[in-house]
């Protein structure tokens, strides 16, 4: 192509996300709009799929659809191509969501016809529109029964104040709307500015590691044009190489001559090493560079942290393995060696939220088949010593000597529920007995509520979600954002089994709620411990002062009485499932604790109920 | 070498809440082509070779052998003597209910070799017999063993429950009570097991069952040794007591880790180093045999290593324990070399001990038996 071409074609681009609250149809919406632009039935299309499946396999390739080039033939007779960047939905992953919308100039919002914008939606528009990206409302699931479509429109307008009167009524299901979204995205979406002739600037957006052909970067390209055989430099490091594939997804991994202004596709360079292309970095040419970067991304950095620990301990070295593929491609999880008197040699983990520690943890069990004892999360504290030294505290192990400490700071969120109003009494309790602060309530409409509290991060790390999920029936929706550190009057609690304090049940707690929360621990592992051979006493401890106690009695009897008619294989399976439920226990001095105890400290609430 | 023989007969004229043995209701059951099926087991046993030295015991289980008529009975009896050689000292016993257990049956049985009978009595608490979906009361007990007695029986055992739901510690003292009152030479005392596929287990599912606590089933089980070392009645195995003399040999025949043939619906057997059972539905275990086939559900030949652990966890479940030198002699190597870790530590926890070449569980160890067991199996 030469630069009039690529002009041209540069004008029948178009680039978008899909943004909305989870469950309110992105995906389905997604489905229908690469069925109407591939002219793909849905079975055709997953058939597709799962070719590009097969190819994997063969040829060692991974495709993630996440950034899928259409053609879209217009009512004006025209022939577009957009990109569809898909976006994650969870707040855990508002990282993500900004790197996808900033390869993008518009997005296509989705709200439920019937419940309305969520905190989730509102987040994400936020980001939209930080990304100063062109947002198209649609009203999706118009056909249910309890849709409301002009109070969910009057919703956008007042509650996020975006023009909601050309909102496309849609029902992503049956199919309708779809080619309304399609001409607006063509009409309002506006075409990528750049010039195709300038240095190249492209950014990585994404990142995966394929075994043969090395790094494989999800690019944008913002200025200029590349092509197999380019030597590119990044921009981060200085470091040269050679272009050896460009391609698009469509949704298969297709070659392309070249990629410019406005395309969205993928690069391949021979480079072997994760860090020599890091997402949000730029590409450019290394004969003619691009005098400056395009603005990274802010790096998120943790705020959630736990020790991940083999049941296993010789499966020391295969964690750490599983670890570092799975960094690969995700760039938020963060990892360093720890060891624990009670549990050995593991990994201090830091993750975005919860959701994406329990989805890490799980990821490690089931596709490294590596049996894990995760602690209890922990939030930083800021700790600030007698001697005016601040230090960075995420494990409660590891907290120092309270004769040392002048103050401890912990980092506090600002929380926007948004409920039924039905429910406002319930989520209130809720906060209140987080140690929430009240900062404001508006009526979205006559029925709905948000609520804005400010709460300790640490108390959202535990079971905050379940709480409010079962507080308000399933109505509630929530979102977070960090707002900074704050003094609060926090010590540690020592958990002792068999009088042996055991560092990796430590937890950091408010003085005032500390008893209650001792006592609630002790009575929660009394019950997650299997009776020993002997009597073990749990103590919760602050400093050298027992706040609570329970006693496991040792075991009384655990033999079977009957042999079933001669049937011995019976017996054996009973020993067999026996003992491997051992084996999924940790020997901590010599009292043998289950995995669940690590954890008992989250769901310590259940009880209190 | 087989030992023993056990025949399972899969009939009930009433199913227990916490039975989930391999049983169907009596009723509208093709029990006499089940008898001939039987047989046509035991023949095909004979052709095979297995039964050409003389047995030692015999056992009649199920279900409830005493659901069959009393020319049923004769039937079976008769299959057993056409096929299977029997030792002079012959021990062949039969389960019963009280209830179903008449003169006549108790006749056809002892006139057909029948010399031992180990009788469902389970409780003496009629309430707590009624919760157990059993249907026999205690006058039946009492005129059972009488009439048994009358036919000459000697060597009658009572099979006893605890850590019933609702069980208490009185209850359980009084059934101990009033069995001993029929001064027998045998018992066996089993605690409650809810087992899948059983109403228990469907009542504990839904929480609507009165389970006993640990405790309390720890100390009846405390209660009961106590009691039967009182009465002249010696603990040979975990669940089994009797007067010198009077141990089942066929119970201890499982715990030596002898072979044994088990011949009916859903029998387990153990024949020259193949363990297997056999189709448990009445119609999967007929068929094959229809067709001269042996009826087999799955079987499995044990490797050494199983064979060691079986020895010792099944072994330790008997007073007596296992010999050294029985083990040494079977398996070629000093128990010690395979589990001397084990052995160590056990002892050092006091639930072993080795004594006069014998190592067994201590009266501590007994009550945790399946800790100890579960340690035997090699990884």
């Amino acid at each position: 192509m030469n630069q009039e071409q690529r002009l041209a074609r540069q004008k029948k681009i178009r680039n978008f996300s899909i943004i909305a609250h989870i469950d309110h149809g992105k995906s389905t919406l997604a489905d229908r709009i690469l069925e109407r632009t591939n002219a793909l039935t849905a079975r055709e299309m997953k058939e597709q799929l799962l070719d590009s499946m097969d190819l994997e396999r063969e040829r060692g390739i991974t495709i993630k659809l996440n950034a899928v080039q259409l053609n879209y033939t217009a009512k004006d007779g025209e022939t577009y191509i957009m990109h569809l960047i898909d976006t994650p939905g969870h707040v855990d992953f508002t990282y993500e969501v900004s790197r996808s919308l900033a390869a993008c100039e518009g997005a296509v919002l989705v709200v439920d016809a019937a419940q309305g914008i969520e905190a989730q939606t509102l987040a994400n528009v936020y980001l939209a529109l930080d990304n100063d990206l062109e947002i198209l409302p649609v009203i999706n699931k118009i056909d249910l029964p309890a849709a409301d479509p002009e109070r969910v429109r009057q919703e956008v307008e007042e509650v996020i104040g975006l023009d909601a009167s050309e909102a496309v009524l849609a029902s992503a299901k049956a199919g309708i709307g779809i080619e309304e979204i399609l001409e607006q995205i063509v009409a309002k979406v506006p075409a990528p500015t750049g010039d195709p002739g300038a240095p190249l600037k492209a950014m990585i957006f994404d990142s995966l590691y394929d075994p043969y052909r090395g790094i494989v970067s999800y690019v944008r390209i913002v200025e200029g044009t590349v092509k197999p055989g380019d030597k590119i430099k990044m921009m981060s490091s200085d470091k040269e190489f050679e272009v050896i594939e460009a391609g698009v997804f469509t949704p298969r991994a297709t070659l392309r001559e070249e990629l410019t202004v406005g395309d969205v596709g993928f690069l391949t360079a021979a480079i072997k090493n994760v860090g020599d292309a890091p997402v949000g970095d730029t590409i450019t040419h290394a004969r003619k560079p691009a005098t400056e970067a395009l603005p990274g991304y802010r790096r998120l950095n943790p705020m959630v942290y736990c020790g991940l620990y083999p049941i296993d301990t010789s499966k020391y070295n295969d964690l750490r393995d599983a670890l570092e593929k799975l960094e690969l491609n995700d760039a938020a999880l963060q990892f360093e060696p720890e060891s624990s008197q009670a549990l050995g040699f593991g990994y201090r983990c830091g993750f975005l939220g919860l959701l994406h520690m329990e989805i890490v943890q799980e990821r490690i069990e089931r596709e490294f088949n590596i049996d894990l004892i995760t602690t209890a999360p922990s939030v930083i504290y800021n700790v600030h010593m007698t001697d005016k030294e601040v230090l960075k505290v995420d494990n409660p192990a590891m907290m120092p000597d309270p004769q040392k400490i002048s103050f401890i700071e912990e980092p506090y969120v600002k929380a926007t529920i948004m409920v039924p109003n039905d429910y406002v009494g319930a989520v209130m309790e809720i906060c209140q007995k987080k140690r929430g602060n009240f900062l404001t309530m508006d009526y979205l409409d006559n029925s709905r509520v948000s609520i804005i509290y400010e709460l300790p991060l640490a108390e959202i790390v535990y079971d905050f979600f379940d709480q409010l999920k079962s507080g308000t029936k399933g109505y509630a929706s929530f979102d977070y954002e960090l707002i900074g550190y704050k003094e609060s009057n926090l010590v540690k609690m020592d958990i002792l089994l068999n009088s042996e304090q055991v560092d990796a049940l430590s937890f950091i707690v408010h003085r005032d709620f500390s008893y209650e929360r001792g006592k609630l621990i002790v009575d929660k592992l009394k019950n997650l411990i299997p009776r020993q051979q002997f009597e073990v006493p749990i103590q919760a401890a602050i400093g050298q002062k027992i706040v609570a106690r329970q006693t496991i009695s040792a075991i009384r009897k655990n033999v079977l009485a009957k042999c079933y008619g001669g049937d011995i294989s019976r017996k054996r399976k009973l020993l067999d499932k026996q003992k491997e439920g051992k084996k999924r226990m940790k020997q901590v001095g010599n009292v043998e604790v289950p995995q669940e105890a690590f954890m008992a400290i989250l769901k310590m609430d259940d009880q209190s109920k | 070498m087989v030992k023993g023989l056990y025949i399972h007969i899969p009939f009930c004229h009433q199913i227990c809440f916490y039975c989930d043995f391999n049983k169907v209701f009596f009723k509208d059951q093709p029990v006499d082509a089940y008898i001939d099926s039987l047989g046509k087991e035991l023949s095909l046993w004979k052709q095979q070779g297995a039964l050409d030295q003389p047995l030692e015991t015999i056992f009649l289980g199920g279900g409830t052998p005493t659901s069959l008529e009393p020319q049923q009975l004769e039937r079976l009896l008769g299959y057993i003597h056409e096929f299977v050689p029997m030792a002079s000292n012959l021990e062949w016993t039969s389960e019963a209910n009280p209830d179903e257990l008449t003169y006549e049956k108790m006749q056809v049985l002892f006139n057909g070799g029948v010399n031992r009978l180990s009788m469902g009595v389970q409780s003496f608490d009629e309430d707590l017999l009624k919760r157990l979906g059993r249907t026999h009361n205690n006058n039946d007990v009492a005129r059972a063993v009488a009439d048994a007695r009358k036919v000459g029986f000697t060597d009658i055992s009572f099979d006893l429950m605890y850590g019933l739901p609702g069980q208490t510690m009185k209850q359980w003292e009084d059934t101990l009570e009033q069995a001993f009152s029929f001064d027998l030479p045998h018992f066996s005392a089993y605690s409650l097991i809810i087992e899948p596929k059983t109403v228990f287990y469907n009542l504990m599912t839904k929480g609507k069952l009165n389970t006993v606590t640990e405790d309390l089933e720890a100390d009846m089980y405390a209660k009961l040794m106590n009691e039967m070392e009182q009465h002249g009645l010696l603990q040979y195995e975990i669940s089994n007591f009797a007067r010198p003399g009077f141990e089942s040999r066929h119970n201890l025949l499982y715990w030596d880790n002898e072979e044994y043939i088990g011949a009916g619906a859903g029998a387990h057997g153990y024949v020259q180093g193949i363990r297997y059972s056999n189709h448990g539905p009445l119609k999967k275990y007929m068929e094959p045999l229809e067709q001269n086939e042996r009826p087999i559900l799955n079987s499995h030949s044990v490797p050494r290593k199983e064979m060691m652990e079986e020895e010792m966890f099944l072994g330790l479940r008997k007073t007596a324990g296992v010999s050294l030198a029985h083990f040494v002699e079977k398996f070629g190597v000093e128990m010690e070399s395979v589990y001397g870790d084990i052995l160590k530590k056990e002892i050092e926890s006091q639930n072993l001990v080795i004594e006069n070449g014998r190592v067994k569980l201590t009266n501590q160890g007994r009550f945790i038996g399946n800790n100890v067991f579960e340690q035997f199996l090699l990884a």
